[in-house]
């Protein structure tokens, strides 16, 4: 079985605040992690191959600072790491990036299944999964919590959506994005970080995959942004004053009020 | 499981160094590092000898994150509220190769130093502890890393190098060191303190990329075996004590380390040294200290000892320790090169590392200093008395005013009588020039 999980690198959202003035992500001194969801993706792939043999790709687009985290991806037993990095990517939107994603996907040829994390924590829109499967032509099943059986021509997924769960049958090749749950992560062993060590990311341009220039990057990319506000969080709580008896008696009248009581 | 010709515990200078001289040769050669990159765990006060460095990279310094090199150097006596101090400032430290002495800070030096061994050709894996040696007929053949529950995490090697600095837990593990004794271990807390340049150069008397380093001894730790530093990064200072461990037992409430830090940063002839500055950073290392006495034994079959675990810091006032450390490591390489062609790593091909230690630097000046910390430990003299005798022969040889020399020339000689036995200080220095300094 072949594999290509797509992976992201992020900002540490533990690190990560917000600029007050300018809506915007302080990114200055934070550090670069994983996507937390591509994780469980790369590890379903590599239990994937565990179980059925064939070889695990991790693939990524981002500056070249990103090789770290297909390194990463390497260290954990993928066996090819490929970093799409160009200045032309930059500032690429959901649509640009699956369409990259699907250039060099389609450069990279055979694959039986592509795996995606359910979405990015920077973007959380949780569109490239099932664009990229749009344009590379092939079926899709997101949120997939749970793989039942997998053949030749089909696997049989368990997604969940915010009520109920699903059983899908997706013909193969095909691609899923995974959610946390699905499994859990390992840690890279002595073998495998040898192995990261020693191999070389593949870095390719924009040229190398054949990308339309009009559709990569900020040009490509339909998306603007008009507006960002922080949300705020307000607290509702009251504190209540005097003898104790009047506050009791003042809760009293108050949870009435919201017909608590 | 994985199998590479030389395995490499630790990225310091000893590690890197073997290291660098390996893949430089053509050796499949691994570096496992416990820090997050190479450097990252590593620690010292700061002043760097660089002459082994010149001979891996010449001219190193003009590309290695050095801070400054060091122009001025700095003796000083500390005694109560006073300062008695010997400098040294010459024109010719201050041109290249700069009297091979730089001030450097670990973690960025080591991390560049660590990116020179790779370019050789030398794989550095970091986040990677390793737990234990794998024997096979008792003999070392490799390293378990981390959780060594599974063969992905052995890796097998035809000889190892163990530099995995101070805390010796893998040379224990060898049955080559005993266990820690607190008498053989040295405790050093460090400051990073910000001044900018500007102040600093104003400071210290600097410019450019001159800097100083400066040693204080006696009451920098009262009435205890150790000493002071204070060591002039570019934008920064480093200032730290260190102390023999086991000073600080025995005592009635004995002091932490950082309170003897801070007690020697307020001493009235540092303060103005340090003052108004904002500390970055802080942090503690442990030094060997076991001596030409109590080293260990630095090889058995398949493995060899470099650097801090195998206890090569010279106890004396030079504070030699990573020239040690890297000499060590490309002992360790040569040997390794030089038994190569027979794959042969056994304790005895392994023994020509001793004899190539012994025809070096390393080991003669160990010897050459072996009884300098039991000299000091039973001469206590030498830290109190004697700073304390010196400062008020000098102060009182120096005051002008209307007592005429020649009584207080007599003064100095009743008080030198009073305060010395000829006989016992005698000994002491002969002492000393014997096995101490």
């Amino acid at each position: 079985m072949n594999i290509i999980v797509c992976v992201k690198q992020v900002p540490d959202i533990l690190e990560v605040s917000v600029d007050k003035e300018t809506n915007t992500l302080i990114r200055e001194g934070v550090d670069s992690v994983i996507n937390p969801f591509d994780l469980y993706a790369v590890e379903e792939g590599l239990r994937l191959k565990e179980q059925y043999g064939g070889q695990v790709y991790v693939l990524s687009m981002g500056p070249p600072q990103a090789i770290a985290t297909l390194r990463q991806g390497l260290s954990l037993g993928a066996e090819r790491g490929i970093l799409l990095s160009d200045i032309g990517f930059a500032g690429a939107d959901t649509l640009a990036t699956s369409y990259t994603l699907a250039k060099a996907v389609k450069k990279i040829g055979h694959f039986d299944l592509v795996i995606c994390g359910r979405q990015a924590v920077d973007g959380d829109t949780a569109h490239v999964g099932p664009s990229l499967a749009e344009k590379l032509g092939v079926p899709h099943v997101s949120c997939v919590i749970k793989i039942h059986e997998v053949t030749e021509e089909y696997m049989i997924a368990e997604r969940i959506t915010e009520d109920a769960k699903e059983k899908v049958k997706l013909s193969l090749p095909g691609l899923i994005t995974v959610c946390k749950g699905i499994n859990e992560p390992r840690f890279p062993s002595l073998k495998w970080k040898i192995n990261a060590a020693r191999t070389r990311v593949e870095v390719w341009s924009a040229h190398d995959i054949g990308a339309d220039e009009s559709k990569i990057g900020l040009k490509g990319s339909p998306t603007r942004v008009v507006k960002m506000t922080t949300p705020q969080h307000h607290r509702a709580g009251q504190m209540l004053e005097g003898p104790v008896g009047e506050q009791v008696a003042d809760l009293v009248s108050k949870l009435r009020e919201r017909q608590v009581l | 499981m994985t199998k590479c010709e030389v395995v490499i515990v630790g990225a310091g200078p000893a590690g890197i160094a073997c290291g660098y001289v390996l893949a430089e040769a053509g050796v499949d050669v691994i570096i496992l590092e416990r820090g997050q990159y190479p450097g990252a765990k590593n620690m010292f006060g700061g002043i760097f000898f660089a002459d082994q460095m010149n001979k891996l990279i010449p001219e190193f310094y003009t590309e290695a994150p050095v801070e400054r090199f060091v122009a001025k150097k700095h003796y000083a006596l500390l005694i109560n509220d006073s300062e008695v101090s010997l400098n040294i400032d010459s024109e010719e430290h201050k041109k290249p190769p700069y009297n091979h002495s730089y001030i450097v800070r670990r973690s960025v030096f080591d991390k560049w130093f660590a990116e020179k061994a790779k370019a050789q050709g030398a794989t550095i894996i970091c986040g990677t502890a390793v737990t234990d040696f794998v024997w096979r007929d008792r003999r070392i053949i490799g390293v378990t890393a981390d959780t060594a529950d599974d063969d992905d995490n052995v890796l097998l090697a035809d000889v190892v190098v163990c530099a995995e600095g101070a805390n010796s837990m893998l040379s224990e593990k060898a049955g080559l060191r005993n266990r820690l004794s607190m008498r053989a271990r040295c405790i050093s807390v460090k400051e990073v303190i910000e001044l900018g340049k500007d102040v600093i150069d104003e400071r210290f008397g600097l410019t450019a990329r001159e800097g100083a380093a400066y040693e204080y001894f006696a009451d920098a730790t009262p009435g205890m075996l150790g000493d002071g530093f204070i060591y002039t990064n570019m934008e920064t200072l480093s200032v730290g004590v260190g102390v023999v461990i086991s000073e600080l037992y025995g005592r009635r409430n004995p002091p932490s380390p950082n309170q003897l830090l801070d007690r020697f940063k307020n001493h009235p002839c540092i303060r103005p040294l340090v003052k108004g500055g904002k500390t970055l950073e802080y942090s503690a290392h442990m030094i060997p200290m076991d001596g030409f006495r109590n080293l260990p034994r630095f090889y058995t079959d398949g493995l060899m000892l470099v650097g801090d675990a195998a206890g090569f810091v010279n106890n004396s006032i030079c504070h030699e320790g990573v020239n040690m450390a890297m000499a060590s490591g490309i002992m360790a390489a040569e040997t390794i090169l030089a038994n190569r062609q027979e794959r042969r790593y056994d304790a005895r091909a392994l023994r020509q590392y001793e004899h190539r230690l012994k025809n070096s630097f390393v080991l003669q000046n160990m010897k050459n200093s072996r009884d300098f910390i039991d000299i000091l430990r039973t001469h206590k003299e030498l830290l109190n008395n004697y700073p304390h005798l010196v400062q008020d022969v000098i102060t009182s040889y120096f005051k002008v005013s209307d007592v005429p020399k020649s009584t207080v020339k007599r003064d100095i000689s009743r008080m030198l009588r009073s305060r010395v036995s000829v006989v016992k200080a005698a000994r002491t220095v002969m002492a000393l020039m014997r096995g101490g300094i």
